[in-house]
């Protein structure tokens, strides 16, 4: 019997505001959460969804985490009573980097007045994988629960690798998705010194003015869940997670490997996965970082892999509403995805308005485009690709 | 820089701490059980980072071990501090 793994809930913390209707909606309608060159999520406030006591514990990657979870949950028609056995139910949470503000306070403290000023919270504050326990802590899980560590593909892979988990039958249900908090000192420093963010503060992706990524931070959040269990205790399907693919360039240390080869075999994989072709892609939510580099290779990628549906297929980036969310960017794209289909219209890529040589992919400029494929479901891929040459890639259909 | 101890001065310090690590301060009083306020080995090194701060009194993990209410520690804190 094949396992097929569907979605009953999904969360979402961005720049947007709050919720994924937020995210979804705003977007759809060509607004961006991107001020003054970055993309904080000013809306969230932590008390809305934690105790003094259990914000003061978590880095704000892992509160957002909780409060992402806590409305995919939700949505997912679960209560107090979980509908597993919890030992059932996984916790995959991805990271790019984990609780850096907590780190840079600590290391504050430390050469300010020494060891002793240290806080015994610094390691549970920082540690990458603080989000996922912090959930399972929460809601009671007892299955495969750790963090995904793996740059800006950390999100994708999550998902990937919780699908697998539930395909291969050692959990019913997995939470799972990506969050990222890392808008510090020493990472806009860090990025700005490698000439990877915007100088201009604007994400325009594949535009002919691109200049680099814009920094955001948010959480993503889904509840996966096998689909004749979800069937049975009657949960709403929003979407299915068909497929997915993983590779590594196994090339450089930052830059993407220029033709985008290892990213087109993971877009192949994950659509082989699914059991589609090239043909039935109706949607490409890309990486598009805005950087130089990214938006290229990803486009090469794209004709690669789709061949001549590449010219076709509608291709747009969230990261033009957002900025890019690192480690969370992939989970939180994954939800606009599963909106996208479900609305039957594709988000534009905000502030697109020159081509390039070469970018001319449909790239969605100006307003969200309805999609069209009779009353069958659509499909669509999302792409996520991190520093180290990591390539996930999802097929999603709802 | 510490400061003078006085059973007082280290009730306020240590209810004051409490409400910093999240308990609430209508929740407080000498007889409330660590336990019923939620007070786990890790806010118990964070306190014990606040009254060394305060009083210059070095409070260990054995030291703590043992105690169950709020007034217990108040009383620890006094007599490590004579």
């Amino acid at each position: 019997m094949t396992r097929r793994v569907v979605i009953t809930g999904v969360g979402a913390i961005t720049p947007l505001g709050v919720g994924s209707d937020a995210l979804v909606g705003r977007w759809s309608a060509g607004e961006c959460g991107i001020e003054d060159g970055v993309g904080r999520c000013r809306e969230f406030d932590p008390l809305d969804s934690l105790s003094r006591k259990e914000a003061r514990r978590l880095d704000r990657f892992a509160q957002m985490a909780i409060a992402a979870a806590a409305e995919a949950i939700a949505e997912a028609g679960i209560e107090a009573e979980l509908p597993y056995p919890g030992h059932r139910i996984g916790c995959v949470i991805g990271t790019g980097i984990g609780g850096l503000p907590s780190l840079e306070e600590q290391q504050g403290k430390l050469l300010e007045s020494g060891p002793k000023a240290v806080s015994p919270l610094a390691v549970p504050l920082m540690m990458g994988n603080a989000a996922a326990a912090a959930v399972a802590m929460r809601h009671g899980l007892h299955g495969h629960t750790y963090g995904v560590v793996s740059a800006c593909a950390a999100g994708a892979h999550a998902l990937g690798d919780a699908s697998r988990i539930i395909r291969a039958g050692d959990a019913d249900m997995v939470i799972a998705g990506g969050a990222e908090a890392a808008i510090t000192g020493v990472a806009s420093a860090a990025f700005k010194a490698m000439g990877a963010t915007s100088a201009s503060g604007i994400s325009r992706p594949f535009d002919a003015r691109r200049d680099g990524f814009v920094m955001g931070e948010g959480a993503g959040v889904l509840v996966l869940e096998e689909a004749e269990a979800a069937a049975a205790r009657g949960a709403e399907v929003l979407g299915e997670l068909r497929g997915y693919g993983a590779t590594c360039d196994g090339f450089h240390l930052t830059a993407p490997q220029p033709e985008g080869l290892e990213a087109a075999r993971a877009i192949s994989l994950a659509l082989a996965d699914a059991g589609l072709s090239a043909t039935d892609v109706d949607y490409v939510n890309a990486h598009g970082t805005s950087t130089p580099l990214n938006d290229r290779s990803e486009t090469m990628a794209l004709k690669l892999a789709l061949g001549e549906r590449a010219a076709d297929v509608p291709v747009s980036s969230t990261k033009s509403a957002v900025g890019h969310l690192l480690g969370a960017a992939g989970a939180v794209e994954a939800i606009a995805t599963v909106g996208a289909l479900r609305n039957r219209l594709a988000p534009p890529t905000l502030g697109w308005g020159e081509a390039e040589a070469d970018l001319d992919l449909d790239y969605i400029p100006g307003a969200a485009r309805p999609l069209e494929n009779g009353d069958g479901a659509l499909v669509a891929i999302s792409n996520s690709f991190g520093f180290g040459g990591h390539n996930a890639v999802l097929c999603l259909a709802a | 820089m510490t400061t003078e101890v006085s059973t007082d001065k280290v009730e306020e310090t240590i209810y004051d701490g409490l409400v910093e690590l999240g308990t609430e301060r209508s929740a407080l009083s000498r007889e409330a059980t660590l336990e019923s306020l939620d007070i786990d080995s890790l806010d118990l090194v964070e306190l014990a980072q606040i009254v060394e701060d305060e009083f210059g009194v070095e409070l260990r993990g054995d030291d703590v071990k043992d105690v169950r209410t709020v007034g217990e520690v108040i009383e620890l804190v006094v007599a490590k501090a004579g």
